[in-house]
């Protein structure tokens, strides 16, 4: 018995922290704000009693003046925005990736901390960097112009275009750091294998080399897509209201737009697409990963 | 750093062929050139009349049993068994016949729908080699295939290599650092020391007539000495002298199974005084470790119930012209 109340002491002691940690800091959050969501809105937007579901009929576009598609058309653009800029980010990560990979082991360290040291600043402070480079006048605005995708004195930005270039840059170390501790302990003698076993160089690719690095570009898509998703600062300076995502909408909710429940509203259809988002990569990753340990 | 400097093999069909060497001799990269997995700076290989040179090793007819296995860890078994003829592109159904008469061969049968990492070394070894086999290449190459397994599981698949090769009618060129393994498996073999061939032959040859210092070091043998002169019908080294009519050669070799030893000190041509220093009793045979002249000499003798010699005796060695080789190199 004594041996009991000891171990059980000990699982307190041990886990404790991290449970008060979890429920102080997410589950009690997270059910305040669905609770929020749940009621209606004051006349200077916080929320009041009684329990109502105008806040997800107004997120849905039902408001005053009828039905608008605004808010779906923020949401479609947050998924397009966040899967056209994950997909980016894969396509230039790997390479990136494998190159440092396959430098001589004392070079890549520098390469790695390259990749990293931009995200040691603010995101607001990268964001304005992006805007100086795509103001109106400056060589890369008149480049554009001259080859004929942007008028003259007009800026790159605001843009969607901007917007991706944003999220690209700032998302860019989330995906090469994985994948290339997936290439490092790549096993070349089943790239070799494939070789031997009448595999084009690019069948080797997908039956040697993908399988082994999924691990590291699911974790990426993950630490990647989710923030992404998500994104507030990028489009909030980069992009104009045509390129707003979900994120400034909740975001606009809580200050000058002033209306609680719909910000929360908004914020529970974010995690629930996160979820949803997970779920579906986690069955991915159970299905095609070939190592059982996942990141997921 | 060369790896491989002036290497020229003809390997013949349908042959079981052994690379020996130590480790970091080149034999492996003899056998990644063969599969091209790696490109020769300079010099040619073919296979019948084809000519290799810039084929990648997708396009050659030659497989691979990897040290290592490579399984893919991703596929089970079938899955790995049937990969090189689904880079082919066989048809589905023809794929899943062969590998099931593969398996079949290769003894796997009950491991078809396991994943790699649920299989022992032995097993993992097997299905490499179905792998391989399936594709019934013009050349099988196996690299150090039985290194990882221990010494027990190591002859019973020695034995079944030979078995698959003579069945198959396949060339096998298999790279191996254990001499033993060399001799009990090969046809013929070639001996590899810091990029250069030292000797090619069957496995007789290279055992009872080294042709270099090395060789004869690297097959085991232990008596091996410098002729210092050379007379007509003699050679004196420093265990003495040997008369006889010997070919030309720098060093004299005397196997230690082939010399005998006996109580007597009869005086005799080629009877070798000897004071026994070490007696190894090994079970079937003796090892014993001697003086003789200026030098110490080995002695293997069988078992056959004689009474055994003691340290410290003086015993005569009995050298007979079969137990001694000269290596002309």
């Amino acid at each position: 018995m004594r041996q009991v109340v000891k171990q059980s002491g000990q699982l307190v002691a041990i886990i404790g922290p991290g449970v008060l940690w979890i429920i102080f800091f997410l589950v009690l959050p997270s059910l305040y704000l669905m609770s929020i969501a749940f009621l209606s809105n004051d006349p200077y937007g916080l929320p009041q009693l009684p329990l109502s579901l105008q806040s997800f009929r107004e997120l849905a576009g039902f408001g005053i003046l009828g039905w608008s598609p605004g808010n779906l058309f923020t949401l479609g653009r947050s998924l397009w925005q966040a899967t056209f800029s994950t997909v980016l980010v894969i396509l230039i990560s790997y390479p990136i990736a494998y190159y440092i990979a396959t430098r001589p082991v004392h070079l890549r360290p520098l390469m790695l901390v390259l990749i990293v040291v931009p995200s040691w600043t603010n995101q607001v402070i990268r964001a304005v960097g992006w805007m100086n480079l795509f103001a109106p006048g400056t060589p890369l605005a008149n480049f554009s112009a001259m080859l004929g995708f942007t008028t003259p004195q007009m800026g790159l930005f605001p843009s969607q275009f901007a917007v991706v270039v944003g999220m690209v840059y700032n998302f860019l170390p989330f995906m090469v750091l994985p994948l290339y501790a997936a290439f490092e302990r790549l096993d070349r003698a089943q790239v070799e294998a494939a070789r031997d076993l009448f595999a084009t160089p690019t069948r080797a690719f997908f039956h040697a080399v993908l399988p082994q690095t999924l691990p590291g570009l699911l974790a990426g898509t993950v630490l990647v897509a989710v923030p992404a998703f998500g994104m507030f600062v990028v489009p909030e300076l980069l992009g104009g209201g045509r390129s707003s995502m979900i994120g400034n909408l909740v975001a606009r909710q809580f200050a000058d737009g002033a209306n609680w429940p719909l910000g929360a509203a908004g914020a529970l259809l974010m995690i629930l697409a996160t979820l949803f988002g997970l779920y579906v990569l986690r069955r991915a990753a159970r299905r095609l990963s070939s190592e059982r340990e996942m990141l997921l | 750093m060369t790896a491989l400097d002036g290497v020229d093999l003809e390997i013949k069909a349908g042959e079981f062929f052994t690379l020996l060497g130590p480790s970091g001799c080149g034999k492996t990269t003899l056998l990644r050139i063969i599969a091209g997995l790696e490109q020769p700076d300079s010099g040619s290989i073919a296979i019948g009349r084809r000519v290799l040179d810039g084929v990648p090793a997708h396009q050659r007819s030659v497989n691979t049993v990897f040290q290592s296995y490579a399984l893919f860890p991703n596929r089970n078994v079938r899955d790995n068994i049937g990969f090189g003829l689904q880079m082919q592109r066989v048809k589905r159904q023809r794929i899943q016949q062969r590998v099931e008469a593969m398996a079949e061969i290769t003894k796997v049968h009950d491991l078809l729908d396991r994943n790699p990492d649920q299989l022992s070394g032995g097993q993992k070894q097997r299905v490499a080699l179905a792998r391989a086999l399936i594709n019934e290449p013009d050349v099988l190459l196996l690299d150090e295939p039985l290194s990882a397994l221990d010494a027990g599981l190591r002859g019973q698949l020695q034995v079944e290599l030979q078995r698959l090769q003579r069945q198959l009618g396949m060339t096998f060129v298999f790279v191996t650092h254990d001499q033993q393994e060399a001799m009990v498996m090969s046809h013929r073999m070639a001996v590899l020391h810091e990029g250069r061939l030292q000797q090619v032959g069957s496995p007789q040859v290279i055992y009872e007539q080294p042709a270099t210092l090395f060789v004869a070091r690297f097959m085991g043998h232990q008596n091996v000495f410098e002729i210092q002169q050379r007379g007509a019908e003699e050679i004196v080294t420093e265990f003495g002298c040997l008369k006889g009519l010997f070919p030309a050669g720098s060093h004299v070799l005397l196997r230690e199974e082939a010399l005998s030893l006996t109580h007597s000190d009869v005086a005799g041509p080629n009877r070798l005084p000897a004071r026994v220093e070490e007696c190894l009793y090994r079970g079937g045979s003796t090892e014993y470790r001697l003086f003789c002249g200026n030098a110490r000499l080995t002695v293997r003798s069988h078992n056959l119930g004689q009474t055994l010699f003691t340290a410290g005796q003086d015993v005569t060695i009995d050298v007979a012209p079969e137990a001694v080789a000269i290596l002309p190199g």
